[in-house]
């Protein structure tokens, strides 16, 4: 199962050619811009590992796909995002993100049920992934 | 799709006017002209990397050249000749060709790119590199990054990195190296690997004091100052002296030395209480104005 997090996730996966024009978009607008990857696709995952430090004062584009090429030969098989954080007063918050690299394999989710009590269930989704122990998923 | 697959006959015209027009290059180059004084060689050697990398171009349009041109650059002179100024104005020449997506120059040194301890270097020169991409990373004084005294020195490392990207990412980053020529040799001589990768090696030749003259006054002109008759004569004299004097940085120097000469004109012009002013006052150089400098204090000792 394809999961869709963040911006163009419907769309199919960006280009390079097409990540470098959002990127080139967020280094105009003076977006500081980070490289992340996680192994826990759940939704409610938020902070995700930094690939290194967020790039700050960048003219081209060109170096951040340098990062993000050496991000994906280190961790092919993991998800990798890219996050553009505006640090202007009001904003504060990350102003764009979107996946980058996914697994070849993406197991998706299960629906877990809780009885409780007086027959009440308990919804939630847990990852097939996550299964595993961290590290060793999606290999 | 269709322009790959048709095949170009060595008949096709092509527009070099065009392409020259559209650059906007001859802007870039009567600049230079203008705002800078003498350096001969070194206009001619930009003209002709220009030329060369219009060619490049034209050819390009006609399916002839395959490989881009190296241009990493090694500018080598005495301090005050005009290397990072030139350094800025090549970046705007390859920004406006296209060989550089920014046009912007990121001017460092070794400190900005070796680091002080073990897993420091590789990092920030990494960050120095992916912020001079798209532009010109200008190294000035490049061989502090190379100390053969110490072995265990980072700026191998940080050389090695640089090479890398030198070699690999051509298109996203052009480097120019800056600094003495008798030092650049040598760093040259204990690096081939970063002497092959160089192309363009470029001689900054120290001014003549004639030049040097012409640069006062260019400076001047721009700070709205002017000499008056006898103060030019007075700075002329000062150049002469100046030049045979130790740590003269050509341009540099005479930048100082106006600094000064300004600093005296305003003390001069504070300490004249009762005269009334004029506007001439506050724009003219008078020759007591230079006449004061230690340069001519020192000369009768020697």
């Amino acid at each position: 199962m394809r999961i869709t997090q963040g911006q163009f996730s419907f769309l199919p996966d960006l280009t390079d050619e097409q990540i470098t024009s959002q990127i080139q978009y967020m280094l105009k607008n003076n977006w500081a811009v980070n490289v992340e990857y996680t192994d826990d696709p759940h939704p409610r995952n938020t902070y995700w590992e930094m690939w290194g430090m967020p790039m700050f004062d960048l003219k081209d584009p060109a170096g951040i796909m340098m990062e993000i090429r050496e991000c994906r030969s280190t961790y092919p098989n993991l998800y990798i995002r890219v996050t553009a954080f505006d640090s202007s007063r009001g904003w504060e918050t990350p102003r764009m993100s979107f996946i980058v690299n996914r697994p070849p394999d993406e197991p998706g989710f299960g629906l877990v049920r809780q009885e409780q009590s007086g027959r009440h269930i308990h919804y939630t989704i847990h990852s097939y992934a996550t299964d595993k122990p961290e590290g060793s998923r999606y290999r | 799709m269709d322009d790959d697959s048709e095949q170009v006959s060595d008949a096709t015209p092509v527009d070099l006017k065009k392409v020259y027009e559209e650059s906007n290059i001859q802007e870039v180059l009567d600049q230079l002209e203008k705002e800078l004084v003498g350096l001969r060689p070194v206009k001619d050697r930009i003209r002709e990397i220009a030329a060369l990398l219009l060619i490049d171009k034209l050819r390009e349009q006609v399916q002839l050249s395959a490989q881009s041109p190296s241009l990493h650059m090694c500018f080598t002179g005495n301090p005050g000749t005009g290397k990072t100024t030139v350094a800025m104005r090549m970046a705007e020449i390859l920004h406006r060709l296209g060989y550089v997506r920014q046009g912007h120059v990121v001017a460092v040194t070794r400190d900005d790119l070796v680091g002080q301890y073990i897993g420091h270097t590789a990092p920030k020169t990494r960050e120095v590199l992916k912020k001079a991409m798209g532009g010109v990373l200008f190294i000035d004084e490049a061989y502090y990054l190379y100390k053969p005294e110490n072995e265990r020195d980072y700026g191998a490392e940080s050389i090695e990195i640089l090479l890398q990207v030198m070699e690999n990412q051509r298109d996203d980053l052009v480097v120019i190296l800056a600094g003495y020529k008798d030092r650049m040799d040598k760093f040259f001589q204990s690096n081939p690997g970063m002497s092959s990768r160089i192309a363009h090696h470029i001689d900054f030749p120290d001014y003549s004091a004639e030049e040097l003259l012409q640069i006062a006054k260019l400076m001047m002109a721009k700070l709205n100052y002017r000499f008056s008759p006898d103060g030019e004569k007075a700075f002329a004299d000062y150049i002469e002296k100046r030049m045979q004097m130790p740590n003269f940085a050509n341009a540099r120097s005479i930048r100082n030395a106006l600094d000064r000469a300004r600093l005296r004109q305003a003390n001069r012009l504070f300490a004249s209480h009762g005269k009334a002013l004029t506007r001439k006052d506050l724009v003219t150089l008078e020759p007591e104005d230079i006449l004061a400098s230690r340069v001519f204090a020192q000369q009768p000792e020697q």
